[in-house]
């Protein structure tokens, strides 16, 4: 099973992004080989819909799994259109969430925020 | 004659101001392009409302002709679309209706439809036209709304123009001010005041717009928006006092000017200041 988790650094102690869309780099993990790649968010520059362009990279990279703190809506569709669940980071590091996914102990993540809505900005 | 009200945020008397000087010129038209938070019809309480609704174009696709290329969604600036599970998603509310994905589509699946996002009002009251701009809730950018109603083309259109503007100084405020003649801002005389009015000072200076300031809510002694006026050395069209009558007529959504002959005058003063402040402007070289 591969998991994704946004990440501000390349390294599996990174601390996790606080946002989704803008975070620098994605962790993709496979939890079964234990193999880790670190992706570039190409997303995180783009001026509207960063979410909606991040999520089709996780999509892309064949997650199943998309472990964040946070998620704007239309992220949520993307992910959800491709049946990818979505938990809830708990602690600062990467590791330790991957810890505690594996460990069943991260819950889904139930709130999804309306997103930064940048009014008027075409 | 294109008059724009602007102020940093909302409440600081800019509808106030705009609805009487649209009052006192009587043949004139009030437009308001403060989609999110149209209020001068309140005021007007327009007759014989007319109602056209605003639309949008975005794509749509055809399911069974697309063959998954993405070159629609590599396209797109504004990541509107994305694809998944062999489907292609439109997020109509983030589309900026560029049309540049149906051009590049090269399995012709994506069309236009057309998605409304609000609508325009057009009423009368007295000798005043009231234009006014609603967004629907939810809808993300109001831009379109504002240029439909600038680009409105009725013989009214050679009355004097009142504008309305969205508060702040985003983007839909530039386009609100993009072709007026002269910009009214309207400032508070508190510190809050000078830091809202800086910012729409900002913009008109950026816009390269004419303008002055009227300073709202004056009580004697120390006016901060005053204070800044007269260090940036900008005009002040005028002031209008803070008083109890004039709260409650406002908040009663009454028009002052056709209620008190005292603020009739206030603001007829005003209307002339501007007036003589937009044919200055019109000649460069006085
Ligand atoms: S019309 Fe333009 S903004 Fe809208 S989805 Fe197509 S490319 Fe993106
Ligand atoms: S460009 Fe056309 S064919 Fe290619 S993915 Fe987009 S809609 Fe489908």
């Amino acid at each position: 099973m591969i998991i994704a988790i946004p990440v501000d650094q390349k390294t599996l102690e990174s601390n996790v992004y606080m946002s989704f869309g803008r975070a620098p780099y994605f962790l993709i993990y496979d939890v079964e080989t234990k193999e880790s790649t670190f992706i570039d968010n190409s997303a995180a520059a783009s001026t509207g819909g960063a979410g909606i362009k991040a999520a089709q990279t996780i999509v892309d990279n064949k997650a199943a799994a998309l472990l964040t703190p946070r998620l704007g809506a239309n992220a949520a569709g993307v992910l959800k259109s491709a049946e990818i669940k979505i938990y809830k980071t708990t602690a600062a590091s990467a590791k330790d969430n991957i810890d505690a996914f594996v460990a069943g102990k991260l819950s889904l993540l139930d709130e999804i925020h309306a997103g930064f809505r940048e009014r008027g900005s075409n | 004659m294109r008059i724009a009200v602007l102020s940093g945020k909302g409440g600081t008397g800019k509808t106030l101001v705009t609805v009487n000087l649209a009052a006192v010129s009587q043949e004139s038209v009030y437009m308001d392009c403060d989609v999110e938070e149209p209020n001068g019809h309140l005021f007007f309480k327009p007759e014989g409302v007319l109602v056209e609704e605003v639309s949008v174009k975005v794509p749509e696709v055809k399911d069974e002709l697309c063959n998954g290329c993405r070159k629609c969604v590599d396209f797109c600036n504004f990541n509107a679309l994305a694809y998944v599970q062999n489907k292609l998603i439109v997020f109509d509310e983030v589309c900026h209706s560029c049309g540049g994905c149906i051009l590049v589509c090269p399995e012709k699946a994506l069309t236009e439809k057309e998605r409304a996002i609000g609508q325009i009002q057009k009423g009368v009251s007295d000798q005043v036209s009231i234009y006014t701009g609603i967004l629907n809730t939810g809808e993300a950018s109001g831009v379109p709304i504002v240029k439909r109603l600038l680009a409105e083309e009725s013989p009214e259109i050679t009355k004097p123009i009142f504008i309305d503007c969205p508060p702040g100084s985003a983007c839909i405020t530039m386009e609100s001010i993009k072709d007026a003649d002269y910009c009214i801002l309207v400032a508070e005389p508190t510190l809050f005041g000078v830091h809202n009015l800086n910012m729409v000072y900002e913009l008109v200076r950026l816009l390269d717009r004419p303008f002055g300031v009227v300073l709202n809510k004056c009580l004697d002694g120390e006016n901060p928006a005053e204070k800044f006026c007269l260090e940036k050395n900008i005009k002040i069209l005028g002031r209008i006092p803070f008083e109890n009558e004039l709260g409650i007529l406002n908040s009663d959504a009454e028009i002052v000017a056709n209620k008190n002959s005292r603020y009739r005058e206030m603001f007829d003063s005003l209307l002339s200041t501007v007036i003589k402040e937009v044919s200055y402007a019109a000649t460069p070289d006085s």
